[in-house]
Protein backbone atom coordinates (compact mmCIF):
# COMPACT_ATOMS: atom_id res chain seq x y z
CA UNK A 1 0.00 0.00 0.00
CA UNK A 2 1.46 3.34 -1.01
CA UNK A 3 1.36 6.06 1.60
CA UNK A 4 1.33 9.77 0.83
CA UNK A 5 4.87 10.97 1.13
CA UNK A 6 4.03 14.58 0.50
CA UNK A 7 0.73 16.23 1.35
CA UNK A 8 -0.32 19.86 0.85
CA UNK A 9 -2.98 21.28 3.14
CA UNK A 10 -4.61 24.43 1.76
CA UNK A 11 -1.08 25.58 0.91
CA UNK A 12 -0.37 29.17 -0.07
CA UNK A 13 3.20 30.14 -0.94
CA UNK A 14 4.40 33.51 -2.12
CA UNK A 15 6.52 36.57 -1.70
CA UNK A 16 5.73 39.65 0.39
CA UNK A 17 2.17 38.40 1.06
CA UNK A 18 1.44 38.04 -2.68
CA UNK A 19 0.54 34.42 -3.37
CA UNK A 20 2.37 32.57 -6.15
CA UNK A 21 0.71 29.26 -5.26
CA UNK A 22 -2.81 29.70 -3.97
CA UNK A 23 -4.81 27.24 -1.83
CA UNK A 24 -3.29 23.99 -3.01
CA UNK A 25 -4.58 20.69 -1.62
CA UNK A 26 -3.38 17.26 -2.59
CA UNK A 27 -0.87 14.51 -2.04
CA UNK A 28 1.96 12.76 -3.83
CA UNK A 29 2.24 9.08 -3.02
CA UNK A 30 5.50 7.37 -2.26
CA UNK A 31 7.17 6.36 -5.52
CA UNK A 32 4.97 8.55 -7.68
CA UNK A 33 6.24 10.24 -10.80
CA UNK A 34 4.56 13.63 -10.86
CA UNK A 35 4.80 16.29 -13.54
CA UNK A 36 4.00 19.87 -12.56
CA UNK A 37 2.78 21.73 -15.63
CA UNK A 38 1.71 25.31 -16.10
CA UNK A 39 2.55 28.58 -17.87
CA UNK A 40 5.49 30.75 -16.81
CA UNK A 41 4.68 32.41 -13.51
CA UNK A 42 2.28 29.63 -12.56
CA UNK A 43 4.12 28.98 -9.30
CA UNK A 44 5.96 25.76 -10.21
CA UNK A 45 9.33 26.91 -8.93
CA UNK A 46 7.72 28.48 -5.88
CA UNK A 47 5.97 25.21 -5.07
CA UNK A 48 9.28 23.35 -5.28
CA UNK A 49 11.00 25.85 -3.01
CA UNK A 50 8.25 25.13 -0.52
CA UNK A 51 8.69 21.36 -0.93
CA UNK A 52 12.44 21.50 -0.26
CA UNK A 53 11.83 23.83 2.66
CA UNK A 54 13.62 26.96 1.45
CA UNK A 55 10.37 28.97 1.40
CA UNK A 56 7.97 29.10 4.34
CA UNK A 57 4.23 28.88 3.54
CA UNK A 58 2.19 32.08 3.85
CA UNK A 59 -0.72 29.88 4.90
CA UNK A 60 -1.55 26.19 5.10
CA UNK A 61 1.14 23.56 5.42
CA UNK A 62 3.25 20.92 3.74
CA UNK A 63 3.32 17.55 5.40
CA UNK A 64 6.36 15.44 4.63
CA UNK A 65 5.93 11.91 5.91
CA UNK A 66 9.28 10.61 7.05
CA UNK A 67 11.06 12.76 4.51
CA UNK A 68 13.66 15.02 5.99
CA UNK A 69 15.08 17.98 4.00
CA UNK A 70 18.20 15.83 3.55
CA UNK A 71 16.14 13.12 1.85
CA UNK A 72 15.28 15.45 -1.03
CA UNK A 73 17.63 16.05 -3.92
CA UNK A 74 16.78 19.34 -5.60
CA UNK A 75 17.79 20.59 -9.03
CA UNK A 76 16.85 24.28 -9.17
CA UNK A 77 15.91 25.96 -12.42
CA UNK A 78 18.75 28.42 -12.47
CA UNK A 79 21.48 26.74 -10.49
CA UNK A 80 23.51 29.44 -8.77
CA UNK A 81 26.69 27.86 -10.02
CA UNK A 82 29.81 30.00 -10.50
CA UNK A 83 30.99 28.39 -13.72
CA UNK A 84 34.28 30.29 -13.70
CA UNK A 85 35.34 28.56 -10.48
CA UNK A 86 38.26 26.20 -11.12
CA UNK A 87 36.74 22.86 -10.10
CA UNK A 88 36.65 19.62 -12.09
CA UNK A 89 33.57 17.68 -13.18
CA UNK A 90 34.73 14.80 -10.96
CA UNK A 91 34.93 16.94 -7.80
CA UNK A 92 31.61 18.61 -8.55
CA UNK A 93 29.84 15.25 -8.97
CA UNK A 94 31.56 13.90 -5.85
CA UNK A 95 29.78 16.60 -3.80
CA UNK A 96 26.65 14.47 -4.28
CA UNK A 97 28.08 12.26 -1.53
CA UNK A 98 27.76 15.09 0.99
CA UNK A 99 24.90 13.50 2.98
CA UNK A 100 27.07 10.47 3.73
CA UNK A 101 30.49 12.16 3.88
CA UNK A 102 29.80 15.58 5.38
CA UNK A 103 32.59 18.07 5.88
CA UNK A 104 35.35 15.64 6.84
CA UNK A 105 34.48 12.16 5.56
CA UNK A 106 37.09 10.68 3.25
CA UNK A 107 36.18 9.44 -0.20
CA UNK A 108 37.43 5.88 -0.48
CA UNK A 109 37.77 3.37 -3.30
CA UNK A 110 34.11 2.34 -3.17
CA UNK A 111 33.03 5.97 -3.38
CA UNK A 112 35.35 6.59 -6.30
CA UNK A 113 33.69 3.71 -8.17
CA UNK A 114 30.29 5.22 -7.37
CA UNK A 115 31.40 8.61 -8.69
CA UNK A 116 32.79 7.07 -11.87
CA UNK A 117 29.61 5.06 -12.34
CA UNK A 118 27.45 8.18 -11.95
CA UNK A 119 29.58 10.07 -14.48
CA UNK A 120 29.32 7.11 -16.87
CA UNK A 121 25.54 6.91 -16.38
CA UNK A 122 25.11 10.46 -17.70
CA UNK A 123 27.53 9.86 -20.58
CA UNK A 124 30.30 12.16 -19.38
CA UNK A 125 33.07 9.56 -19.17
CA UNK A 126 36.29 11.21 -20.30
CA UNK A 127 35.23 14.59 -18.95
CA UNK A 128 36.23 13.88 -15.33
CA UNK A 129 39.14 16.29 -15.19
CA UNK A 130 37.57 19.03 -17.30
CA UNK A 131 36.86 22.32 -15.55
CA UNK A 132 33.12 22.92 -15.24
CA UNK A 133 33.48 26.21 -17.13
CA UNK A 134 34.35 24.30 -20.31
CA UNK A 135 31.06 22.35 -20.38
CA UNK A 136 28.17 23.13 -22.71
CA UNK A 137 24.70 23.73 -21.30
CA UNK A 138 23.66 20.14 -21.98
CA UNK A 139 26.85 18.69 -20.47
CA UNK A 140 26.35 20.88 -17.42
CA UNK A 141 22.86 19.44 -16.94
CA UNK A 142 24.26 15.91 -17.37
CA UNK A 143 26.83 16.66 -14.67
CA UNK A 144 24.14 17.92 -12.28
CA UNK A 145 22.12 14.73 -12.92
CA UNK A 146 25.20 12.68 -12.02
CA UNK A 147 25.34 14.55 -8.73
CA UNK A 148 21.63 13.84 -8.16
CA UNK A 149 22.33 10.14 -8.83
CA UNK A 150 25.00 10.09 -6.13
CA UNK A 151 22.77 11.90 -3.66
CA UNK A 152 20.69 8.71 -3.68
CA UNK A 153 17.65 10.28 -2.00
CA UNK A 154 14.07 9.09 -1.54
CA UNK A 155 12.67 12.16 -3.24
CA UNK A 156 13.97 14.08 -6.26
CA UNK A 157 12.70 17.50 -7.26
CA UNK A 158 13.59 18.74 -10.76
CA UNK A 159 12.77 22.30 -11.79
CA UNK A 160 12.52 22.46 -15.61
CA UNK A 161 15.32 19.93 -16.09
CA UNK A 162 14.92 19.74 -19.89
CA UNK A 163 14.60 23.43 -20.73
CA UNK A 164 17.16 24.60 -23.33
CA UNK A 165 18.46 21.03 -23.65
CA UNK A 166 18.59 19.17 -26.97
CA UNK A 167 16.50 16.07 -27.75
CA UNK A 168 19.33 13.55 -27.30
CA UNK A 169 20.31 14.93 -23.90
CA UNK A 170 16.73 15.12 -22.64
CA UNK A 171 16.13 11.54 -23.81
CA UNK A 172 19.22 10.35 -21.91
CA UNK A 173 18.30 12.26 -18.78
CA UNK A 174 14.69 11.09 -19.03
CA UNK A 175 16.02 7.52 -18.87
CA UNK A 176 17.49 8.38 -15.48
CA UNK A 177 14.16 9.80 -14.32
CA UNK A 178 12.46 6.53 -15.37
CA UNK A 179 15.15 4.58 -13.54
CA UNK A 180 14.45 6.57 -10.36
CA UNK A 181 10.75 5.79 -10.80
CA UNK A 182 11.50 2.06 -11.12
CA UNK A 183 13.57 2.31 -7.94
CA UNK A 184 10.39 3.57 -6.17
CA UNK A 185 11.76 7.04 -5.55
CA UNK A 186 9.30 9.94 -5.56
CA UNK A 187 10.06 12.28 -8.45
CA UNK A 188 8.54 15.75 -9.00
CA UNK A 189 9.42 17.60 -12.19
CA UNK A 190 8.32 20.96 -13.56
CA UNK A 191 7.92 20.62 -17.32
CA UNK A 192 6.70 22.53 -20.36
CA UNK A 193 6.70 19.78 -23.00
CA UNK A 194 3.13 18.42 -22.91
CA UNK A 195 3.91 15.46 -25.20
CA UNK A 196 6.87 14.45 -23.04
CA UNK A 197 4.67 14.57 -19.95
CA UNK A 198 1.91 12.51 -21.60
CA UNK A 199 4.41 9.86 -22.68
CA UNK A 200 6.35 9.52 -19.43
CA UNK A 201 4.60 10.90 -16.37
CA UNK A 202 1.62 8.96 -14.92
CA UNK A 203 0.54 11.82 -12.63
CA UNK A 204 0.25 15.53 -13.38
CA UNK A 205 -0.52 18.65 -11.41
CA UNK A 206 -1.69 21.49 -13.66
CA UNK A 207 -0.93 24.74 -11.89
CA UNK A 208 -1.76 28.34 -12.75
CA UNK A 209 -1.27 29.90 -9.34
CA UNK A 210 -4.45 28.08 -8.36
CA UNK A 211 -4.39 24.35 -8.92
CA UNK A 212 -6.37 23.66 -12.14
CA UNK A 213 -6.33 19.88 -11.92
CA UNK A 214 -4.36 17.09 -10.25
CA UNK A 215 -4.56 13.40 -11.09
CA UNK A 216 -3.83 10.92 -13.88
CA UNK A 217 -2.04 12.74 -16.69
CA UNK A 218 -4.52 11.94 -19.47
CA UNK A 219 -7.41 13.40 -17.46
CA UNK A 220 -5.52 16.46 -16.26
CA UNK A 221 -4.06 17.50 -19.61
CA UNK A 222 -7.38 17.80 -21.40
CA UNK A 223 -7.83 20.61 -23.91
CA UNK A 224 -10.31 22.25 -21.55
CA UNK A 225 -7.95 22.28 -18.60
CA UNK A 226 -5.03 23.57 -20.65
CA UNK A 227 -7.12 26.43 -22.01
CA UNK A 228 -8.26 27.24 -18.48
CA UNK A 229 -4.66 27.34 -17.27
CA UNK A 230 -3.72 29.73 -20.07
CA UNK A 231 -6.58 32.09 -19.22
CA UNK A 232 -5.56 32.49 -15.60
CA UNK A 233 -3.49 35.61 -15.82
CA UNK A 234 -0.23 36.17 -13.99
CA UNK A 235 -1.87 38.68 -11.71
CA UNK A 236 0.28 40.53 -9.20
CA UNK A 237 -1.86 43.36 -7.90
CA UNK A 238 -0.04 45.81 -5.63
CA UNK A 239 -3.32 46.91 -4.06
CA UNK A 240 -4.86 43.43 -3.80
CA UNK A 241 -7.27 42.92 -0.91
CA UNK A 242 -6.48 40.34 1.76
CA UNK A 243 -7.62 36.90 0.63
CA UNK A 244 -11.09 36.06 1.99
CA UNK A 245 -10.56 32.31 1.90
CA UNK A 246 -7.62 32.72 4.26
CA UNK A 247 -9.79 34.26 6.97
CA UNK B 1 80.11 36.53 -6.39
CA UNK B 2 76.80 34.69 -6.60
CA UNK B 3 77.21 33.76 -2.96
CA UNK B 4 77.74 37.40 -1.99
CA UNK B 5 74.64 38.50 -3.85
CA UNK B 6 72.19 35.71 -3.04
CA UNK B 7 73.17 34.28 0.33
CA UNK B 8 75.63 36.46 2.21
CA UNK B 9 73.10 39.06 3.40
CA UNK B 10 71.11 36.37 5.19
CA UNK B 11 74.13 34.56 6.59
CA UNK B 12 75.87 37.67 7.85
CA UNK B 13 72.95 39.66 9.25
CA UNK B 14 70.50 38.37 11.81
CA UNK B 15 67.85 40.98 10.98
CA UNK B 16 67.84 39.73 7.39
CA UNK B 17 67.35 36.14 8.56
CA UNK B 18 64.43 37.18 10.76
CA UNK B 19 62.89 39.15 7.95
CA UNK B 20 63.23 36.16 5.63
CA UNK B 21 61.62 33.74 8.10
CA UNK B 22 58.84 36.22 8.77
CA UNK B 23 58.09 36.76 5.11
CA UNK B 24 58.20 33.01 4.39
CA UNK B 25 55.67 32.42 7.17
CA UNK B 26 53.43 35.12 5.71
CA UNK B 27 53.87 33.58 2.28
CA UNK B 28 52.50 30.27 3.60
CA UNK B 29 49.38 31.65 5.26
CA UNK B 30 48.18 34.66 3.30
CA UNK B 31 48.20 33.64 -0.40
CA UNK B 32 45.81 30.65 0.01
CA UNK B 33 43.33 33.02 1.66
CA UNK B 34 43.93 35.46 -1.19
CA UNK B 35 43.13 32.78 -3.79
CA UNK B 36 39.69 32.28 -2.23
CA UNK B 37 39.12 36.04 -2.02
CA UNK B 38 39.95 36.34 -5.71
CA UNK B 39 37.75 33.41 -6.75
CA UNK B 40 34.82 34.89 -4.79
CA UNK B 41 35.34 38.25 -6.52
CA UNK B 42 36.27 39.74 -3.16
CA UNK B 43 39.77 40.91 -4.13
CA UNK B 44 39.11 44.46 -2.98
CA UNK B 45 37.55 43.34 0.30
CA UNK B 46 41.03 42.41 1.54
CA UNK B 47 42.17 45.95 0.80
CA UNK B 48 39.24 47.42 2.68
CA UNK B 49 39.80 45.13 5.67
CA UNK B 50 43.51 45.95 5.79
CA UNK B 51 42.70 49.64 6.15
CA UNK B 52 40.07 48.85 8.71
CA UNK B 53 42.69 47.29 10.97
CA UNK B 54 44.60 50.56 11.28
CA UNK B 55 42.51 52.41 13.89
CA UNK B 56 42.42 49.30 16.10
CA UNK B 57 46.18 48.99 15.99
CA UNK B 58 46.47 52.74 16.56
CA UNK B 59 44.32 52.57 19.69
CA UNK B 60 46.55 49.75 20.94
CA UNK B 61 49.52 52.01 20.25
CA UNK B 62 47.91 54.93 22.12
CA UNK B 63 47.25 52.78 25.16
CA UNK B 64 50.42 50.72 25.34
CA UNK B 65 52.94 52.25 22.95
CA UNK B 66 54.70 50.02 20.43
CA UNK B 67 53.54 46.81 22.13
CA UNK B 68 52.99 43.90 19.79
CA UNK B 69 50.04 42.41 21.62
CA UNK B 70 48.20 45.69 22.12
CA UNK B 71 48.52 46.58 18.45
CA UNK B 72 47.77 43.08 17.11
CA UNK B 73 44.85 42.72 19.53
CA UNK B 74 43.47 46.13 18.57
CA UNK B 75 43.88 45.29 14.88
CA UNK B 76 42.08 41.95 15.22
CA UNK B 77 39.21 43.54 17.14
CA UNK B 78 38.82 46.35 14.62
CA UNK B 79 39.02 43.94 11.68
CA UNK B 80 36.28 41.68 13.05
CA UNK B 81 34.15 44.69 13.98
CA UNK B 82 34.34 46.11 10.45
CA UNK B 83 33.70 42.73 8.81
CA UNK B 84 30.60 42.13 10.92
CA UNK B 85 29.50 45.79 10.78
CA UNK B 86 29.70 46.00 7.00
CA UNK B 87 27.72 42.76 6.71
CA UNK B 88 25.03 44.01 9.10
CA UNK B 89 24.68 47.39 7.37
CA UNK B 90 24.46 45.67 3.99
CA UNK B 91 21.64 43.50 5.34
CA UNK B 92 19.76 46.28 7.15
CA UNK B 93 19.95 49.01 4.48
CA UNK B 94 19.77 49.06 0.67
CA UNK B 95 23.54 49.66 0.59
CA UNK B 96 25.56 46.83 -1.01
CA UNK B 97 28.32 45.25 1.08
CA UNK B 98 31.16 46.62 -1.08
CA UNK B 99 29.78 50.15 -0.76
CA UNK B 100 29.52 49.95 3.02
CA UNK B 101 33.04 48.46 3.19
CA UNK B 102 34.35 51.34 1.07
CA UNK B 103 32.77 53.80 3.50
CA UNK B 104 34.18 51.95 6.49
CA UNK B 105 37.71 51.73 5.20
CA UNK B 106 38.00 55.39 4.25
CA UNK B 107 36.81 56.41 7.69
CA UNK B 108 39.14 53.86 9.28
CA UNK B 109 42.19 55.04 7.38
CA UNK B 110 41.59 58.68 8.28
CA UNK B 111 40.84 57.80 11.88
CA UNK B 112 43.88 55.54 12.16
CA UNK B 113 46.32 58.10 10.76
CA UNK B 114 44.86 60.74 13.09
CA UNK B 115 45.17 58.49 16.14
CA UNK B 116 48.78 57.55 15.39
CA UNK B 117 49.70 61.21 14.86
CA UNK B 118 48.23 62.19 18.23
CA UNK B 119 50.90 60.29 20.11
CA UNK B 120 53.56 59.28 17.61
CA UNK B 121 55.77 61.00 15.08
CA UNK B 122 56.21 60.53 11.35
CA UNK B 123 58.47 57.51 11.84
CA UNK B 124 55.74 55.75 13.80
CA UNK B 125 53.23 56.65 11.12
CA UNK B 126 55.45 55.22 8.38
CA UNK B 127 55.84 52.07 10.46
CA UNK B 128 52.07 51.75 10.67
CA UNK B 129 51.48 52.37 7.00
CA UNK B 130 54.34 50.41 5.46
CA UNK B 131 55.58 48.10 8.23
CA UNK B 132 59.16 47.34 9.10
CA UNK B 133 59.98 43.80 8.12
CA UNK B 134 63.66 44.35 9.05
CA UNK B 135 62.71 45.11 12.64
CA UNK B 136 60.69 41.95 13.40
CA UNK B 137 61.48 40.68 16.91
CA UNK B 138 61.02 37.17 18.32
CA UNK B 139 57.52 37.89 19.54
CA UNK B 140 56.36 39.22 16.18
CA UNK B 141 57.95 36.24 14.46
CA UNK B 142 56.05 33.85 16.73
CA UNK B 143 52.83 35.72 16.05
CA UNK B 144 53.28 35.59 12.27
CA UNK B 145 54.28 31.90 12.34
CA UNK B 146 51.37 31.12 14.67
CA UNK B 147 48.92 32.85 12.35
CA UNK B 148 50.28 30.96 9.32
CA UNK B 149 49.91 27.65 11.19
CA UNK B 150 46.37 28.33 12.36
CA UNK B 151 45.51 29.62 8.93
CA UNK B 152 46.58 26.47 7.09
CA UNK B 153 44.90 24.17 9.62
CA UNK B 154 41.60 26.06 9.55
CA UNK B 155 41.67 26.20 5.76
CA UNK B 156 42.10 22.42 5.66
CA UNK B 157 39.17 21.98 8.07
CA UNK B 158 36.74 24.23 6.19
CA UNK B 159 38.01 23.33 2.70
CA UNK B 160 35.02 21.36 1.49
CA UNK B 161 32.24 23.76 2.53
CA UNK B 162 34.32 26.77 1.51
CA UNK B 163 34.91 25.45 -2.01
CA UNK B 164 31.29 24.36 -2.37
CA UNK B 165 30.03 27.71 -1.11
CA UNK B 166 32.06 29.42 -3.82
CA UNK B 167 30.88 27.14 -6.64
CA UNK B 168 27.31 26.27 -5.74
CA UNK B 169 26.03 27.95 -2.60
CA UNK B 170 22.46 26.82 -3.27
CA UNK B 171 23.47 23.18 -3.31
CA UNK B 172 25.50 23.56 -0.12
CA UNK B 173 22.47 25.10 1.61
CA UNK B 174 20.35 22.15 0.49
CA UNK B 175 22.68 19.54 2.01
CA UNK B 176 24.35 21.25 4.94
CA UNK B 177 24.34 24.16 7.34
CA UNK B 178 28.13 24.43 7.35
CA UNK B 179 28.21 27.26 4.78
CA UNK B 180 27.65 30.06 7.30
CA UNK B 181 30.23 28.95 9.89
CA UNK B 182 32.74 28.28 7.09
CA UNK B 183 32.22 31.80 5.74
CA UNK B 184 32.75 33.36 9.17
CA UNK B 185 35.87 31.26 9.79
CA UNK B 186 37.15 32.38 6.40
CA UNK B 187 36.60 36.08 7.20
CA UNK B 188 38.45 35.51 10.48
CA UNK B 189 41.36 34.08 8.49
CA UNK B 190 41.40 37.17 6.27
CA UNK B 191 41.60 39.47 9.30
CA UNK B 192 44.22 37.31 11.06
CA UNK B 193 46.50 37.17 8.05
CA UNK B 194 46.22 40.91 7.53
CA UNK B 195 47.18 41.50 11.17
CA UNK B 196 50.15 39.17 10.63
CA UNK B 197 51.11 41.01 7.47
CA UNK B 198 50.65 44.34 9.25
CA UNK B 199 53.69 43.58 11.44
CA UNK B 200 55.93 43.19 8.43
CA UNK B 201 54.38 45.22 5.64
CA UNK B 202 52.14 47.76 7.31
CA UNK B 203 48.48 48.43 6.79
CA UNK B 204 48.82 49.63 3.20
CA UNK B 205 50.95 46.77 1.89
CA UNK B 206 49.85 43.79 4.03
CA UNK B 207 47.19 42.96 1.49
CA UNK B 208 49.85 42.87 -1.24
CA UNK B 209 51.39 39.59 -0.11
CA UNK B 210 47.86 38.15 0.07
CA UNK B 211 46.38 39.26 -3.25
CA UNK B 212 49.20 39.76 -5.75
CA UNK B 213 50.50 36.16 -5.63
CA UNK B 214 46.91 34.87 -5.70
CA UNK B 215 46.04 36.90 -8.78
CA UNK B 216 49.34 35.88 -10.40
CA UNK B 217 48.51 32.19 -9.82
CA UNK B 218 45.36 32.51 -11.92
CA UNK B 219 47.62 32.75 -14.99
CA UNK B 220 49.43 29.52 -14.17
CA UNK B 221 46.84 27.00 -12.98
CA UNK B 222 43.39 25.72 -13.90
CA UNK B 223 42.50 23.99 -10.65
CA UNK B 224 42.39 25.49 -7.21
CA UNK B 225 44.94 23.22 -5.51
CA UNK B 226 47.66 24.02 -8.05
CA UNK B 227 46.61 27.66 -7.91
CA UNK B 228 47.26 27.79 -4.17
CA UNK B 229 50.63 26.08 -4.63
CA UNK B 230 51.65 28.59 -7.28
CA UNK B 231 50.47 31.50 -5.12
CA UNK B 232 52.54 30.33 -2.14
CA UNK B 233 55.54 29.85 -4.45
CA UNK B 234 55.14 33.35 -5.92
CA UNK B 235 54.87 34.94 -2.48
CA UNK B 236 57.98 33.08 -1.28
CA UNK B 237 60.03 34.14 -4.30
CA UNK B 238 58.77 37.72 -3.99
CA UNK B 239 59.78 37.81 -0.32
CA UNK B 240 63.26 36.48 -1.01
CA UNK B 241 63.95 38.63 -4.09
CA UNK B 242 62.38 41.71 -2.50
CA UNK B 243 64.58 41.45 0.60
CA UNK B 244 67.70 41.01 -1.55
CA UNK B 245 66.88 44.03 -3.69
CA UNK B 246 66.12 46.15 -0.66
CA UNK B 247 69.44 45.09 0.89
CA UNK B 248 71.66 45.66 -2.14
CA UNK B 249 69.95 48.78 -3.48
CA UNK B 250 69.22 50.22 -0.04
CA UNK B 251 65.47 50.46 -0.70
CA UNK B 252 62.64 50.15 1.83
CA UNK B 253 62.01 46.41 2.25
CA UNK B 254 58.19 46.27 2.37
CA UNK B 255 57.65 48.09 -0.91
CA UNK B 256 60.54 46.11 -2.50
CA UNK B 257 58.80 42.82 -1.63
CA UNK B 258 55.46 43.98 -3.03
CA UNK B 259 57.17 45.34 -6.14
CA UNK B 260 58.81 41.95 -6.65
CA UNK B 261 55.35 40.37 -6.40
CA UNK B 262 54.08 43.01 -8.82
CA UNK B 263 56.81 42.13 -11.31
CA UNK B 264 55.85 38.45 -11.15
CA UNK B 265 52.26 39.50 -11.76
CA UNK B 266 53.18 41.63 -14.80
CA UNK B 267 55.29 38.80 -16.25
CA UNK B 268 52.42 36.36 -15.72
CA UNK B 269 49.89 38.61 -17.44
CA UNK B 270 52.11 38.44 -20.51
CA UNK B 271 53.63 34.94 -20.35
CA UNK B 272 51.23 32.93 -18.12
CA UNK B 273 50.12 29.71 -19.85
CA UNK B 274 46.48 30.13 -18.73
CA UNK B 275 45.19 33.17 -20.59
CA UNK B 276 48.48 35.09 -20.82
CA UNK B 277 48.52 37.82 -23.46
CA UNK B 278 51.28 36.24 -25.53
CA UNK B 279 49.24 33.06 -26.06
CA UNK B 280 46.26 35.10 -27.14
CA UNK B 281 48.36 37.07 -29.60
CA UNK B 282 50.12 34.04 -31.04
CA UNK B 283 47.88 32.28 -33.55
CA UNK B 284 48.15 28.52 -33.09
CA UNK B 285 46.40 25.95 -35.23
CA UNK B 286 43.29 24.51 -33.64
CA UNK B 287 43.19 20.90 -32.60
CA UNK B 288 41.47 18.01 -34.35
CA UNK B 289 39.00 17.45 -31.48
Amino acid sequence: MNAAELRFHNLTLGYERHPAVHHLDGAAEKGSLLAVVGPNGAGKSTLFKGVVGSLKPLAGSIERNGVDARDIAYLPQIAEIDRSFPISVYDMVAMGLWNRKGVFGSIGGKDQHAIEAAIAAVGLTGFEQRAIGTLSGGQMQRMLFARLLLQDTRMIVLDEPFTAIDAKTSADLLDLVRRWHREKRTVLAALHDIDLVKANFPQTLLLAREPVAWGPTKDVLSADNLAKARRMCEAFDESAEACVAAA
Amino acid sequence: MLYAVLFAPFIEFEFMRRALVGIFALALGAPPVGVFLMLRRMSLIGDAMAHAILPGAAIGFLVAGLSLFAMAGGGLAAGFLIAVGAGLIARATPLKEDASLAAFFLISLALGVTLVSVKGNNVDLLHFLFGSVLAIDDLALMLIAGIATVSLIVLALIWRPLVLECVDAGFLRSVSRSGGPAHIAFLALVVMNLVGGFQALGTLLAVGIMMLPAITARFWARDITTMIGVAVGCATISGYVGLLISFHADLPSGPAIILAAGTLYALSVVFGPVGGLIWLAMPRRHLEA
